[in-house]
């Protein structure tokens, strides 16, 4: 197996994505259809909520790729950085579009599970402004890489970028929290008293709890087979583009 | 670097400099707004601060994509590059430079901009205090979105949308110091995060402007 | 004075020159020489610091005063305010023998946007001469010149040898000056790699 650092080679990253790619897409469609058909045909009402707590099968994955997808973008940036491996600068470049997809989803999903439980479509709760402002954050991430021709400079500046966002991403959060107190409950999924089901306000009920963990695999697996195609994508453009290189020289 | 900054200056305040553009500006952009809202000063009142900021924000703004890349253009920023100054410098002279020709004289004409708003009268001390720690730090940031997209032609819509988010933090406690203010309301507390995050910002900036410009210089 | 051991340099990712070596001495001046394409202004500006090499070292880069081919003139400063502010960024103060070097006296209170090409060109040549750095690094160095500013220039390189100096150019301009070695940069090119076996990052 050897080291990690093996499949920086762009030749053994496709190779090895092609044979991983398939499994892992079959993974995610899997378990995003065993997910959401649990979630939205065989679990119960909630008391309170009735149907519209459903769209949490598709609310709180995305949300959690959607700021999972940055903290991966920040990682590759940095190993571009200190290593210079362009795969890592490619995946970067190629999980940037998903994450932003994904906090559209959240975004959206998250405004048509409001309007009925707080009767608005929009607030400027904190969550939901930090939320539009890491769009705003992947938007600019976006527009820098298109807007450079050189790869390397591309990949340079993009992180730097990346490296400052996330500083100011952070930042923003806080000065967001100070700025209103907000709405939306807190990110209750994770909390022991949600596994438990101890009865806390905010909780989130076993029996809603088992149908969203399939659908977060699903959603980690769908946003891993789109990143490691789109980052072999690039790294076909990026061949095509050495070979042109090559033949203008010669 | 004191050469620089002079250099700088002078050339900001000669013609085609642009020195006062973004003063004409933010006087537009405060005349317009009771033309959106209406002009009743019971509505004006309440949104004063926060338009002022906003209006200096946007002015700020404006002038930023000329910081470096008419120096990159006529090849002065090679030349500063082998030159003895590290390039740290070079950014936090150039951020200076900016600041005396924008953010403070926005900060001085913000108080008289403030009377046609019909700003609440405890607030125009601390929008005057707000916009003197703040625009300091809108400039330093806007000197690394130049210094991002300082190789590009047509860089001046990308430069915003990199800069404008990178603005959020310093616009939420500017803004709330002055809001704050003009309701009467303690400021200590923004006010205290706003300066951090003007001081933060100056230290460390330069580094990450300094290592954009590197790399669109080579 | 400036020593360049075994330089690859690339333009836009791909490597357009590889294994140039050569030593700079004091009193020496050196004159690239290639077609167009060749990648004497990535050589220059890889020495020059400005870009990073692909491989080799440049020893004494903190002694270059570089000139490409803009030349960092501001049209709303007057000449002796380009040439002061240089002076000053450089920690020198004395603007007179370049004023007087490139012939520049009675412009000198112009504004260097009223000045002509050519003019603007011997004010940035005369920039080299208040950074007060032993080794000039200088992309064709005299174009848009007329002969006689040509001739003020070989004399401004010659009186810098002379005063200890030394000079790289890129140029195609036969300036006289016999003492200077010249480089041909064809034999550098590099070669076209078919595979890339030692770069384990290669896209072909």
């Amino acid at each position: 197996m050897g080291s990690v650092w093996e499949y920086a080679n762009p030749v053994k990253f496709s190779r090895t994505v092609s044979k991983v790619l398939p499994f892992v897409s079959v993974g995610a469609l899997a378990c995003l259809a065993v997910g959401l058909v649990w979630g939205f045909f065989f679990t119960p009402e909630d008391y309170r909520q009735g149907s519209t707590v459903k769209i949490i099968y598709l609310h709180v994955p995305a949300a959690m790729v959607a700021i999972n997808a940055w903290l991966m973008m920040l990682v590759a940036s940095l190993i571009w950085l200190v290593r210079r491996h362009h795969v890592s600068a490619l995946a970067a470049r190629a999980a940037a579009p998903v994450g932003l997809v994904m906090t559209l989803i959240a975004l959206a999903t998250g405004a048509i599970w409001g309007q009925p439980m707080w009767g608005t479509w929009w607030a400027w709760d904190p969550r939901l402004t930090s939320f539009l402002i890491l769009t705003l954050f992947y938007l600019g991430y976006i527009a820098l890489w298109e807007a450079l021709e050189d790869p390397d400079t591309a990949a340079d500046l993009t992180s730097v970028l990346c490296l400052v966002g996330s500083v100011f991403a952070i930042l923003s959060r806080y000065a967001v929290n100070f700025w209103n107190q907000g709405l939306h409950q807190g990110a209750s999924v994770m909390r022991v008293e949600a596994v438990t089901g101890a009865d806390t306000e905010e909780k989130v009920s076993n029996i809603f709890f088992a149908p969203l963990m399939v659908c977060m695999a699903g959603f980690v697996l769908l946003f891993l087979a789109l990143v490691l195609l789109r980052t072999r994508t690039e790294i076909h453009r990026r061949r095509l583009k050495a070979i042109e290189a090559r033949e203008r020289m010669a | 670097m004191i050469a620089l900054l002079l250099r700088d200056l002078k050339l900001a305040v000669r013609a085609g400099g642009g020195f006062g553009l973004a003063l004409a500006f933010f006087l537009i952009v405060t005349v317009l707004v009771p033309f959106a809202v209406g002009p009743d000063t019971q509505r004006l009142q309440p949104i004063a601060a926060g338009v002022l900021w906003i209006g200096a924000l946007l002015a700020c703004l404006l002038s930023l994509d000329r910081m470096l890349a008419l120096d990159h253009e006529d090849g002065t920023l090679d030349l500063l590059a082998t030159a003895p100054i590290p390039l740290e410098g070079v950014v936090l002279v150039k951020a200076c430079a900016h600041w005396l020709t924008t953010g403070l004289p926005l900060t001085l004409i913000a108080a008289p901009l403030g009377v046609l708003l019909n700003l609440a009268e405890p607030g125009y001390l601390w929008l005057v205090v707000s916009l003197a720690c703040g625009t300091p730090a809108l400039s330093m940031i806007g000197a690394f979105g130049a210094a991002l997209t300082v190789g590009l032609k047509r860089g001046g819509l990308l430069l915003s949308l990199l800069v404008l988010p990178l603005y959020v933090p310093t616009l939420i406690f500017g803004a709330e110091v002055a809001r704050r203010g003009a309701e009467g309301l303690e400021t200590q507390v923004p006010l205290m995060l706003l300066a951090a995050i003007t001081l933060g910002v100056l230290a460390a900036m330069p580094f990450a402007a300094a290592a954009a410009l590197r790399i669109n210089l080579r | 004075m400036l020593s360049v051991t075994d330089l690859t340099c690339a333009r836009g990712g791909v490597p357009v020159t590889e294994g140039v070596t050569f030593r700079l001495e004091a009193g020496e001046a050196l004159v690239l020489r290639g077609p167009n394409g060749i990648g004497k202004t990535t050589l220059l500006r890889v020495i020059a610091g400005l870009a990073p090499p692909l491989s080799g070292s440049v020893e004494g880069a903190e002694r270059i005063a570089y000139a490409g081919h803009a030349d960092g003139i501001k049209a709303q400063l007057s000449v002796t305010e380009n040439l002061r502010f240089w002076a000053a960024t450089f920690g020198t103060s004395d603007i007179a023998p370049a004023l007087e070097g490139f012939n520049l006296g009675e412009l000198r209170g112009r504004l260097a946007g009223t000045l002509s090409a050519g003019q603007k060109r011997r004010l940035g040549l005369a920039r080299l001469l208040v950074t007060g750095r032993p080794v000039w690094v200088l992309d064709e160095p005299t174009v848009s010149l007329d002969t006689a500013s040509v001739g003020l220039f070989a004399a401004a390189v010659r009186a810098h040898l002379a005063a200890g100096g030394a000079a790289l150019m890129a140029t195609h301009i036969d300036l006289g000056l016999a003492e200077a070695r010249i480089l041909d940069l064809a034999p550098y090119k590099a070669k076209p790699q078919t595979r890339a076996s030692d770069f384990d990052e290669a896209f072909l």
